[in-house]
């Protein structure tokens, strides 16, 4: 990021950098730096506060009229909400199916709906949405003890896996809650202690761990700090 | 996630390079660029080692956020993607004569990157700077996520 306010300066233009990440802006020395301590994803801040970002961009834009490098601080800082989001999951329907494929199963239309009203759906590195089930259902698989070599994951790659059913329940959610902008972290805590997807891909990624798979094939499936 | 980030390998410049603006902030002509992986539907999606760029058009709105990291949030931008690619505002600068115009392409980086970054600092950023510069862009504004 800062990297590309060098290049872009040499080439003659004016650069001012939103840096989420102080401490790696400062060594890498951009020449205009509006260092923001907002949720991780969020570097305006706030969503669909219309207010907040015009502060953020007055600040960032003022600081193109100093005549020498410049590094500030936007004053508020914006802290991660950590409660998870509240949002009812579809009750039990096949009681025969492992739970993350009923709830799965129970979002499409949810789901379906915010892709329409949307016009556009971030589900589809490795999986179509029809595919969600199917791959939960692998994941439950290895977290009960099938060795990933023997049951085959749809989409294969197990980050791309998880990014499409994080996106998938994250846009059904949103639909279900009607877009109320949850904290920094609340759709994460969500997912991942309340939803059965995400204690789903939690379990398979102690198992893939435990059956000392590749690095890279579990590790990335979730945030670092999660076990 | 920030404490560990903070311990990250990244490349030391010793130099700042300053380019003084050079007309009014209302007469400048400004793209937004972000390291969030952005692009359209009927784009290439970014891979996992993607040093390469997307260009979005000014009026694009119904975008993805192709980034590789789980570590940060994707519900803000999936509710206002301003949050993240700041261009309605932008849009209302540029009607209140804040700044001079908005550039008709932005553009999009993945922010997951090899420690030395060398690819964007000598191929793809530099090409990223000829189509800016060739839609006589003045201020870039960049956004991380």
């Amino acid at each position: 990021m800062s990297t590309l306010a060098h290049v872009f300066e040499a080439a003659g233009m004016s650069t001012v950098v939103l840096a989420s990440m102080a401490d790696v802006a400062r060594k890498i020395h951009p020449p205009r730096v509006l260092a923001c301590e907002f949720p991780l994803g969020r570097p305006l801040g706030k969503p669909a506060d219309v207010a907040f970002q015009r502060q953020v961009l007055n600040q960032a834009f003022a600081m193109l009229h100093a005549t020498e490098p410049v590094f500030e601080h936007f004053p508020e800082v914006v802290a991660s909400d950590e409660m998870p989001m509240a949002c009812a999951l579809p009750p039990r329907d096949d009681p025969h199916a492992p739970a993350s494929v009923d709830e799965a199963r129970g979002l499409i239309s949810a789901y379906r709906r915010a892709v329409s009203r949307k016009g556009v759906t971030s589900v589809g590195r490795a999986l179509t949405p029809e595919q969600i089930p199917d791959a939960l259902d692998a994941l439950h698989q290895w977290a009960n003890g099938a060795s990933w070599k023997d049951v085959p994951l749809p989409g294969k790659n197990t980050v791309a896996v998880c990014h499409d059913i994080r996106a998938y329940y994250l846009e059904a959610a949103l639909e279900l809650v009607g877009d109320l902008a949850p904290g920094g972290r609340a759709f994460d805590a969500w997912f991942y202690e309340v939803t059965e997807a995400g204690q789903t891909i939690l379990a398979a990624r102690r198992a893939l761990k435990a059956q000392e798979a590749p690095f890279p094939f579990w590790f990335y499936m979730v945030a670092g700090h999660l076990e | 996630m920030r404490a560990l980030a903070s311990g990250m390998d990244v490349p030391a410049f010793d130099d700042t390079p300053f380019t003084p603006l050079r007309k009014p902030l209302s007469e400048c002509r400004v793209a937004i660029v972000t390291t969030a992986s952005l692009h359209r539907p009927d784009q290439e999606r970014f891979s996992q080692a993607d040093t390469g760029f997307r260009a979005l058009d000014r009026n694009d709105r119904e975008l993805i956020m192709g980034h590789w990291s789980p570590n940060f949030d994707h519900s803000g931008f999936q509710i206002d993607l301003n949050v993240v690619y700041p261009i309605d505002r932008l849009e209302e600068l540029a009607a209140e004569g804040v700044i001079g115009e908005v550039a008709p392409h932005h553009y999009a980086f993945a922010g997951n990157q090899p420690d030395t970054v060398s690819e964007i600092r000598l191929d793809t950023g530099p090409q990223c700077a000829v189509q800016l510069a060739a839609d006589a862009v003045d201020v870039v504004l960049l956004t991380p996520v």
